[in-house]
């Protein structure tokens, strides 16, 4: 049990996808500058990387390792998560209107993005079980998210102050973004 | 090698087919226009324009709820295509503008000195702002930074400047305010709006019975731009040649220099613009919103009707005009004499209005006689406005006034001489009132010949309702006043033709309801006037007789005393699809009210017809311009500083006692001159609620 909450801690805060692995930076940077758009991506993230998660190990312990494709990994993981993110939106905007209204823009924006493909990726490179999976599927994204939503909260108050010409906008989140970077190192000591 | 190859087509395969039935099980039916409309669209899934992405702007804009023009990234052409995709003509797309709705700027006082954030939303973290005004704006320019398309600045008086050309209308700078002071809207929200508590609204613009942003076109003036001060005011009145001149100017009451000399002579400059535009052949492109589908039958083509007519064209319903005298203009066609309001200039207002188009005019028909609700709804009408007017005159109350010859109601006496065949006057007339339309007799019957003509009115000269400056030019042309005075009965010869009046002095009593001291009869002062002609201007009624015919759509109309009762907010009267405004609906008033109802009824029809709530807001801004009562809180003042003394300009007129002057219809008040208009329009403060501009 010990190990599983290490594992989540770990991937929150001490091996954060974004501050840390700097992966998913263009979700990151796009969808930061108002609070609603960061919620509703951060929910998306952890809803697609739950799902990619599971079927992505399991195509690998099913198809790719038997079959000893493993140098495949990547493009065949790229065509699974595209597919399934595809049909998670057709099935969601029958069955689940509301929830398609919510998360509705942010599915296609995150099909396969960088972030997802990492901790995929990952979990397979850290040879973790289902459960450890399961597991790290759900706290990197919770990290993003944790992340996102911090670095929104910090970039709708930039908006209001005196920002020089050339820093403004991109230029001083990126700045901003490598402060919480240097802050986020701090949690290497923890385990 | 060939595993992978396996793989890859397998994995290609199955994910294909696996969406190609998701596709079909899972199918949610969309119109399927929605798809057209989202190809017209930018496809950046910017939210710009307030939804969630393309697709869910695309649905609002196939539902209805979104305009054509809703995606900003996609600007006109964009509009236009999908205008064609939704069956609209393209261009008819009203164009979204920003405006800046806060003239405070730099002039308004501050309760405190901020030192903070130089942004507005900060600024408002603190007590809601420095500014002494809770609705002034702030000055930092939130909104100019908000914008993307370069279209606001900061302007030299601290308050943003909207630059219309490169605004597009995204709504950015409104998001972006804390104080609700930049306002994107269409065309048809501007004329559906009508004063709350809650603008920001100069004295004046309080006072106005149409609501026109009277200090926005005087600065137009200020600034020579003639033509955007006549649009403005054509945005709350379509009669701005006709009420420049016979307009009392309720607003000029109310005008907040009049503290420290004179009010600034608002009416001579709307006048003045107008014509100006008019003169100049000035090309003005009034803005027309996209067909609707409604037709919407106006009865009578009054002032009332015909602004209503204006403004649902605007708001793009079909409109048609039935009325039952040969020419359009009701009762300042017919009821305003040529000196004061030249037939051509009131057609000029007229024609301006037709010219919108979607606008049929059918004269020479009468409700109740060739037609009646059933026939209008029969004829695929929507909605039923009733303009018909008080065309009846009241009774005075003396025996056999409807016998006597040579005794005649003011409506015939002023109808007769619009249609160009007047009244035959004998040398001495007398008029019994006190009224607009008593002085209009009075000073008709000068002009048809008639030597001695006399006034009679049952209380003192300075109590009459009428202008002070209809009474003056009364003066002026030799008309005699016999105040305190009730005619008894008329004495005439052995034919019936009238030979004289007699009267009965009175003297003034205690007050009465209206406040006013109400005449008492002096016993034994009887005296004969010899007249040849007595015309009766006590006030006026309305027919309505229709609503009285027992089994008639028209039977389920409520009366009060002749006139239609209806909700004054929204002018619905009984029967949901009819409304009703002008003189009709309740006691005759002025060409600016019946103008004001006007579009007040326009509105209501337009939120009955659409569907969506028709009550006005509680914030509803409720001022009595005729006892200047009901002003918001604090915007009236008893002193003001800072002002130079700098009379107003004088009325130019025709020269008291000239052949023409009392001989000829020529019109009696001019338009001022140029110079004189900039040196008034100079003359105004551009007030707010509680700021202006003194004088430096």
């Amino acid at each position: 049990m010990g190990d599983y909450i290490l594992l989540a801690v770990g991937a929150i805060l001490v091996n954060n996808i974004l501050l840390i692995q700097y992966l998913g930076n263009c979700p990151f940077l796009g969808t930061s500058k108002s609070m609603d758009n960061a919620t509703g991506m951060a929910m998306a993230v952890v809803f697609v990387l739950a799902l990619a998660g599971i079927v992505t190990w399991i195509f690998e312990a099913v198809f790719l390792k038997p079959l000893g494709l493993e140098y495949m990994r990547t493009i065949v993981f790229i065509v699974v998560i595209a597919a399934l993110v595809q049909f998670v939106e057709i099935f969601m905007k029958k069955s689940m209107p509301a929830l398609y209204a919510g998360l509705g823009i942010f599915l296609p924006l995150i099909t396969t993005n960088c972030a997802v493909m990492g901790v995929c990726l990952i979990n397979i490179k850290e040879e973790y079980n289902f459960m450890e999976m399961l597991i790290s599927s759900i706290a990197y994204p919770a990290g993003f998210g944790l992340a996102l939503i911090l670095f929104a909260g910090l970039r709708e108050r930039i908006i209001i102050g005196r920002v020089p010409g050339p820093l403004q906008d991109v230029s001083i989140a990126l700045v901003t973004a490598g402060f919480m970077s240097l802050s986020f190192l701090g949690f290497k000591g923890m385990i | 090698m060939i595993e992978a190859l396996l793989l890859m087509m397998g994995l290609g395969a199955v994910s294909g087919l696996l969406l190609g039935i998701a596709s079909k099980v899972f199918y949610v039916w969309e119109d399927p226009r929605i798809a057209l409309v989202t190809d017209c669209l930018a496809g950046a899934n910017c939210g710009g324009c307030g939804y969630t992405g393309c697709g869910a702007c695309a649905g609002a804009i196939v539902s209805g709820k979104a305009d054509v023009g809703a995606c900003i990234v996609a600007g006109a052409d964009g509009a236009a295509k999908v205008a064609a995709v939704l069956g609209m003509e393209a261009g008819a797309a009203e164009t979204l503008t920003s405006e800046n709705t806060c003239t405070g700027g730099f002039r308004a006082p501050e309760k405190f000195s901020y030192m903070g954030v130089n942004d507005c939303r900060a600024a408002y973290l603190l007590y809601a702002g420095a500014k002494d005004c809770d609705v002034g704006c702030l000055g930092f320019g939130s909104c100019v930074k908000a914008c993307l398309f370069d279209a606001l600045k900061i302007g030299p008086d601290g308050y943003p400047v909207v630059d219309v050309e490169k605004c597009v209308g995204c709504g950015a700078c409104e998001k972006a305010c804390p104080k609700g002071i930049m306002q994107v809207r269409k065309p048809s929200d501007r004329i559906l709006h009508m004063n709350l508590v809650t603008d920001r609204l100069a004295p004046c613009r309080q006072t106005c019975p149409a609501e026109i942003n009277i200090p926005k076109y005087i600065n137009h003036i200020k600034n020579k731009e003639y033509d955007k001060a006549y649009l403005t005011i054509m945005e709350r009145n379509p009669f701005p040649l006709s009420c420049g001149r016979v307009c009392p100017h309720p607003c000029e009451d109310a005008c907040r220099r009049a503290l420290a000399d004179d009010p600034v002579s608002i009416n001579q400059l709307k006048r003045f613009c107008s014509d100006w535009v008019f003169d100049e052949g000035a090309q003005v492109k009034i803005p027309v919103a996209p067909d609707t589908g409604y037709k919407v039958a106006i009865v009578g083509g009054g002032p009332s009707g015909l602004t209503a007519a204006f403004y649902l064209r605007r708001l793009g319903h079909k409109v048609k005009i039935f009325e039952w005298l040969p020419k359009l203009g009701g009762m300042i066609y017919y009821g305003i004499p040529q000196y004061r309001l030249p037939k051509e200039n009131l057609y000029q207002d007229i024609d301006r209005i037709l010219g919108l188009g979607g606008i049929e005019v059918k004269t020479g028909v009468k409700f109740g006689v060739d037609f009646n609700l059933e026939s209008l709804v029969g004829g695929g009408f929507d909605a039923v406005l009733m303009t018909i007017g008080a065309m009846n005159h009241a009774s005075a109350r003396i025996p056999d006034e409807d016998k006597v010859k040579g005794v005649v109601p003011a409506t015939v006496f002023l109808r007769k001489q619009g249609l160009g065949d007047p009244y035959p006057i004998g040398k001495n007339v007398a008029v019994i009132g006190g009224g607009n339309v008593a002085m209009d007799c009075l000073r008709s019957s000068i002009r048809l010949g008639a030597e001695n003509v006399y006034c009679l009115y049952r209380r003192e000269v300075k109590d009459m309702p009428a202008n002070k400056v209809e009474v003056e030019a009364c003066h002026h042309e030799g008309i005699q006043f016999i105040p305190l005075c009730t005619p008894k009965k008329f004495v005439s010869d052995d034919e019936g033709n009238l030979t004289g009046i007699e009267y009965i002095k009175n003297e003034l009593g205690e007050p009465d309801a209206s406040g006013r001291r109400s005449p008492v009869a002096i016993e034994g002062s009887e005296t004969v006037l010899p007249i040849d002609n007595f015309v009766l201007a006590i006030g006026q009624t309305t027919n309505s007789a229709f609503a009285d015919e027992e089994g008639t759509a028209s039977s389920r109309l409520d009366t009060n005393r002749g006139s239609i009762v209806n909700d004054t907010d929204t002018h619905q009267t009984t029967i949901p699809y009819v409304f009703t405004s002008g003189d009709c609906a309740g006691p005759p008033g002025l060409l600016v009210a019946a103008v004001g109802a006007g579009r007040r009824a326009a509105r209501g029809i337009h939120k009955y017809l659409m569907g969506e709530d028709m009550a006005l807001p509680p914030t509803r801004l409720r001022v009595d311009s005729r006892r200047m009562k009901g002003h918001i809180p604090g915007t009236i003042f008893e002193s003001i500083e800072g002002v130079q003394q700098k009379g107003r300009i004088a009325q130019p007129e025709l020269e008291p006692g000239s052949y023409e002057r009392n001989h000829t219809y020529a019109e009696v008040d001019l338009t001022v001159t140029e110079e004189e208009a900039l040196k008034e329009a100079n003359r105004c403060m551009q007030c707010c609620l509680t700021c202006y501009n003194p004088d430096i």
